[in-house]
């Protein structure tokens, strides 16, 4: 009965243990078959060709600057709208709104960050990008600026949530001796709790932005997918094509092993790449490091 | 002077907080329009047939049966892989784990996880689980491929539940003579189950609703049957839904709208689900 037992506490024990490591396997296998996918692009194409400015896989055009440019514009545009509107809605929620509008709040913009982002992409032909066609008098509604905008909206609970806890876990004593010395709610807010949890609110800017440059479906949708390097915020208002929406758009159709699908894998290490940057330094990032991990992550 | 000065800064906080809330207002009612809106609009597609018959016609008739089983199948298969693996990852990191640098590693790695883009998830899944591994385009490459997706969610969600369970009720378990292994089954699982379940629940929303990583790993654009085996691709709501909306010409808009709906409410049923599990395990706790 006793060694039974303990050989049963050996094995669960030892199998809870090698779960535990799974995280870095996964994120080790990632890397290693994007790598070994990806690098021969390094190979088969040029530099020239790489970073030139035409994507035109047909004709062996595999300009990745157009892609890179698309991205970043949208991406900046969608910055744009999540920062203010994220920030402004976790001030809202953690110093502002009662009690009761806080429970009502926050499982609504949980249920935003819920939503798949095809539905808004679908949303985001039938209704926003007509109206705004329309709105702007452009010729088509189909543009960097429409990704913006649903982008911004994806980004904007990661934004909230992550923000919250910054401005939440600021010691309420911060406050308390802002009031005492006279000084409104507002300016507390303003001059005491915000500049306190100023880590933890970049923190909520960054990993806003490296889940925007990572969306994938909505912006295929609704960006026009038209590879041209973007040159000027002018390009906002034109059709783009984005490092995912290319990948997304084009590995259905590739022969596996020829050139473009290594490239688009390469394209794929430049995503990983970014992702990992912007996850490592908002992680190191000193503010209540684990309870901030959780956040992002639910 | 002074009463001008307190004046003025009345009215700023007045001014700041009206802006703030509408602010918050013109993030939440996009919101909450979105889910009226497709409510509304796909309400009217919804028949008995719609939900229980195939597509045909090029898809612009009949049903999206296939793609609601579908979709339950990569959910089921997902739930299969990450629910054991990110538990047993959660326990460890909450029970076993000290604060080692290689535990910062792994917590490292769960939140780089969490970052990858979707459609890196679809190339990696492509790469290990359809080509170098054989499986083909499958449900259950693309099970696999969510699951690894979904894990960190789950852990870090987990692991928080895990955590809030108070140290004095595995000192008590302890000390009246169990092994670390069963205070963990017996006491602490138990008592972080709800919060556990809110977690799964929430990770498994998401891979439900997701279309990138399933792209090149499992999803169909038509079959003319329910998938027999893992080994069949399938096809699945979200990736039925970009099909439909992008793909085909002349698709009707009701049944666009009605697939829309359909994906709604599969994901938001599992999204109130763990919000009333979660509040009422709050409700109820004692501790």
């Amino acid at each position: 009965m006793e060694k039974s037992l303990n050989w049963r506490e050996f094995v669960v024990t030892r199998a809870i243990k090698a779960s535990g490591y799974s995280a870095i396997v996964f994120v080790l296998l990632i890397f290693v078959f994007l790598m070994r996918e990806g690098l021969p692009a390094l190979s088969e194409v040029d530099a020239g060709n790489l970073f030139s400015l035409r994507w035109y896989p047909i004709e062996d055009l595999f300009g990745i600057l157009p892609l890179i440019t698309g991205s970043l514009i949208v991406t900046f545009g969608a910055a744009l709208i999540a920062v203010p509107f994220g920030i402004g809605t976790a001030i809202y929620i953690s110093e502002i709104a009662p009690r009761w509008m806080r429970e009502i709040l926050k499982p609504l913009v949980e249920l935003l960050g819920g939503l798949p982002s095809v539905v808004l992409g679908f949303l985001g032909i039938l209704i926003v990008s007509p109206n705004l066609r329309i709105l702007l008098d452009l010729p088509t509604g189909l543009t960097a600026f429409t990704g913006s905008l649903l982008l911004g909206g994806i980004a904007v609970p990661t934004v909230v949530s992550v923000a919250e806890d910054a401005l939440d876990s600021v010691p309420r004593a911060y406050r308390e001796g802002a009031w005492a010395l006279g000084a409104t709610k507002w300016q507390t807010i303003w001059r005491v709790t915000l500049p306190a949890a100023k880590s933890g609110v970049l923190t909520a800017i960054m990993l806003g932005v490296g889940r925007a440059i990572g969306e994938t479906m909505t912006v295929m949708m609704v960006t026009g997918n038209a590879p041209v390097l973007a040159t000027s915020l002018g390009s906002l208002f034109s059709p783009v094509r984005t490092m995912t929406a290319t990948i997304a758009a084009e590995m259905g159709e590739v022969a596996n092993g020829s050139v473009h699908y290594h490239t688009l894998f390469l394209i794929g290490i430049i995503l990983f790449l970014i992702s990992l940057t912007v996850n490592v330094i908002a992680s190191s990032v000193v503010f209540r490091a684990k309870k901030r991990a959780e956040r992002i992550l639910s | 002077m002074m009463k001008l000065f307190a004046r003025n800064r009345h009215a700023v906080q007045r001014i700041g907080y009206t802006l703030i809330t509408l602010m918050a207002v013109a993030t939440v009612i996009p919101i909450v329009g979105t889910v009226i809106f497709i409510l509304f609009q796909g309400g009217s597609a919804i028949s008995w047939e719609f939900l229980t018959g195939f597509p045909y016609d090029g898809m612009r008739s009949g049903g999206i049966l296939p793609a609601i089983i579908g979709t339950l199948y990569l959910t089921i298969g997902t739930a299969i892989f990450s629910v054991p693996l990110g538990i047993a990852a959660a326990i460890y990191l909450s029970e076993y784990a000290k604060d080692t640098p290689l535990t910062r590693i792994i917590r490292l790695a769960i939140i780089n996880l969490a970052g990858i883009p979707s459609v890196v998830y679809g190339l990696f899944g492509l790469g290990l689980f359809v080509l170098f591994l054989q499986f083909g385009t499958s449900i259950l490459a693309a099970s696999l491929t969510l699951s690894i997706m979904t894990l960190p969610v789950i852990i870090s969600t987990a692991e928080e539940a895990l955590r809030s369970v108070p140290q004095s009720f595995r000192t008590v378990s302890i000390s009246l003579g169990a092994t670390r292994w069963q205070t963990i089954r017996r006491i602490v699982l138990k008592e972080a189950l709800p919060g556990i379940l809110t977690g799964v629940i929430l990770g498994l929303e998401r891979a439900a609703g997701e279309t990138a990583p399933i792209l090149f790993t499992g999803a169909a654009f038509f079959l003319p049957q329910l998938p027999q085996t893992p080994f069949d691709a399938t096809m699945a709501l979200p990736y039925h839904l970009f099909v439909i909306s992008t793909q085909v010409p002349e698709m009707p808009i009701q049944i666009q709208y009605g697939t829309a709906l359909v994906l709604l409410v599969f994901v938001l049923t599992m999204n109130v689900i763990a919000t009333i599990i979660r509040s009422r395990a709050r409700a109820k706790r004692q501790w």
